[in-house]
């Protein structure tokens, strides 16, 4: 028997605007992701790629449809559960959004302090270990504004990676890195998906990324495509 | 700081590091909260003045209740009180000693400019009804045309005021006589006029002519220790069945004056209205600081958000920061504030000055909006879902 999905999508519909103006962005979304998979979402610009990550990553309010992350119903989610459901995932950004005021270590060790309790040496500890192996141990302490853009990506990377997350969602994660530094955190995430059963789903149009991926879904205005573009 | 913060919050000093990254608009943010501060201080520090300029002359007696005229509404306006109605108040069984109180303006054309001094004229024998720095001072005034000068009075030189002394009094002409400033106290320029001089009853009726022994413009009077002022009160209400007449306790005299000072006087409004545009311009100011600075890491809330942290985490970095622009703004404003005060103090001679209860209020009100405009800017990161930030 197949171990419950990570995420469960079924009947998936999203709109932005109102009245005349108003647009689907995406239209009956059946989608599922098993345990510890890697899953590449891919797509032409505006196919709504990024839309269904944020609504999967509780990012976005969902309105029709059912999305269960961890087998908890996001549609008609309350706040606070929302808020507890984002400290178990991983979010990399496309643009990194690392805070500018904060080292590369102290960006990484907001996502471990994101869980209350956590002390702050442990946190300390647990952020210089994952920009160790992200190849940043010599770049603790700089600020953003001091990085290139390769390795602020690679902190945005260790911030979602390094509170241990039961699902990664990735918003064009490698755009910024060369082509060695790409690979290395693909085969990360593949390697926190075999021993630690980390999910990902991960929007790229990278095809080093999609030759490591164990599925790849192709979405097109707004809808996957069925037989097209999905590999096992 | 950094480190205090941390121990603060048990968590990165998010807030402190926001604001000391760019320093500039760190800076400017300081001086913004330290110019609403100086500007609330400024107008209570004037509001205050009045207040305090208006209670001053009550300083200089003590009675236990005052009868004055029922269109008195301040100490030196009104008509005057018939002296038969202090015999019979003496009538009562717990009044033990009456005087009259006349007031009046005395100008001293002092060459270059006039000093207008409001001017009591109190019986030299009931020392109980002076306070208690100006009983032994007195006796002089039993001398005809003697005076006690107000040595802070506005436009009289401190050298001058500190050589008046028994041995060396200063004599002055005024109202076509010629008084003799015995000795001083310590009075003040209030908003009426420049100072304060005290003369026996008999030089005062010398001075104005017009004026009768008979009518002063309020009674003192004194009750015997331990009796009950409110039921005198009452009893001499029954007493003097006259409705032109407000018998009231000393203390709430002195209250109704300032109350009429404040609310009815052109001069208190102003200065009220001048608190409450300081305090809203001032509260506009915090307001812009912190609003400004959530807006300008919107972005960074919502990843924040996005990673988990809920609204209490934001309410906290917009507290941290209140505290350190509370704090470190307030610093600077009280020391121009005082430095303000002082001088204007200096050049008006009025009582104007910090007051513990200022800075109290000024810094607790700083930091309490400061808190309420960041939990009010962080409304938008609460309802808008973190995408919509990005």
């Amino acid at each position: 028997m197949d171990p419950d999905p990570i995420v469960d999508v079924k009947g998936l519909n999203h709109w932005f605007g109102a009245g005349e103006a108003r647009k689907q962005a995406l239209a009956d979304i059946d989608m599922s992701l098993p345990p510890g998979s890697l899953t590449a979402l891919m797509g032409p610009s505006g196919s709504g790629k990024t839309t269904l990550l944020t609504l999967v990553g509780c990012l976005r309010a969902v309105q029709e449809g059912s999305v269960r992350l961890m087998g908890h119903e996001l549609n008609g989610a309350r706040a606070d559960e929302l808020t507890a459901l984002r400290r178990r995932l991983g979010f990399i950004f496309q643009a990194h959004n690392l805070h500018e005021s904060l080292t590369a270590l102290q960006n990484v060790m907001m996502g471990v302090q994101v869980r209350p309790g956590v002390p702050d040496d442990l946190a300390r500890r647990a952020a210089a270990q994952a920009l160790g192996l992200l190849g940043l141990s010599d770049r603790q302490d700089y600020l953003p504004a001091n990085l290139s853009g390769g390795q602020k990506q690679r902190v945005a990377v260790a911030r979602a990676l390094v509170g241990n997350p039961a699902l990664v969602l990735a918003d064009e994660p490698t755009a910024a890195l060369d082509k060695d530094s790409a690979a290395d955190v693909v085969d990360l995430l593949k390697r926190l998906g075999a021993e630690r059963g980390t999910t990902t789903l991960l929007v790229t149009h990278d095809n080093r990324i999609l030759d490591r991926a164990d599925r790849i879904l192709t979405l097109e205005d707004g809808r996957i495509l069925r037989g097209a573009g999905v590999s096992a | 700081m950094s480190r205090i913060l941390q121990l603060l919050f048990g968590r990165l000093p998010i807030g402190w590091l926001q604001l000391t990254h760019k320093p500039g608009r760190f800076a400017a943010a300081l001086a913004g909260v330290a110019f609403a501060n100086v500007l609330v201080f400024v107008q209570l520090g004037i509001m205050n003045s009045m207040a305090a300029a208006t209670l001053r002359p009550y300083e200089f007696f003590a009675a236990d209740i005052m009868i004055s005229a029922a269109d008195a509404n301040a100490l030196a306006e009104g008509g005057n009180v018939a002296r038969q109605w202090m015999l019979q108040a003496l009538a009562d069984p717990d009044v033990t000693e009456g005087m009259g109180l006349f007031v009046g303006n005395v100008p001293w054309d002092r060459g270059e400019r006039d000093i207008s001094l409001t001017t009591f004229g109190i019986d030299p024998g009931r020392p109980g009804f002076v306070a208690e720095g100006l009983t032994d001072r007195l006796g002089y005034l039993q001398v005809q045309d003697a005076a006690i000068l107000d040595r802070l009075a506005r436009g009289l030189p401190r050298e001058e005021a500190a050589a008046i002394r028994p041995q060396t009094p200063l004599t002055f002409e005024t109202e076509n006589r010629t008084l003799t400033a015995i000795t001083t106290f310590a009075g003040g320029g209030g908003f009426g006029g420049d100072g304060y001089m005290l003369v026996s009853d008999q030089t005062f009726l010398s001075l104005f002519p017009a004026r009768s022994s008979a009518a002063p413009d309020h009674i003192l009077l004194r009750v015997r220790p331990g009796a009950d002022v409110a039921a005198t009160l009452d009893r001499l209400r029954t007493l003097i069945s006259d409705d032109t007449l407000r018998i009231r306790s000393y203390a709430d005299a002195a209250a109704e004056d300032l109350r009429y000072q404040q609310t009815r006087r052109p001069t208190g409004v102003i200065f009220g209205f001048g608190v409450l545009i300081g305090v809203l311009v001032g509260l506009v100011i915090v307001y812009q600081v912190l609003s400004t600075d959530v807006a300008d890491h919107l972005r960074e809330y919502a990843t924040f958000k996005a990673m988990g942290y809920g609204p209490r985490f934001f309410l906290g970095i917009v507290i941290e920061e209140a505290l350190v622009l509370g704090v470190l703004g307030f610093l600077p404003g009280l020391a121009v504030g005082t430095a303000i005060l002082m001088l204007m103090g200096k050049v008006t001679t009025l009582p104007l000055a910090m007051t513990p209860l200022m800075a109290v209020m000024v810094f607790v009100g700083t930091v309490v909006f400061s808190v309420i405009s960041g939990a009010v800017a962080t409304r938008r990161l609460s309802a808008a879902d973190p995408a919509d930030l990005f």
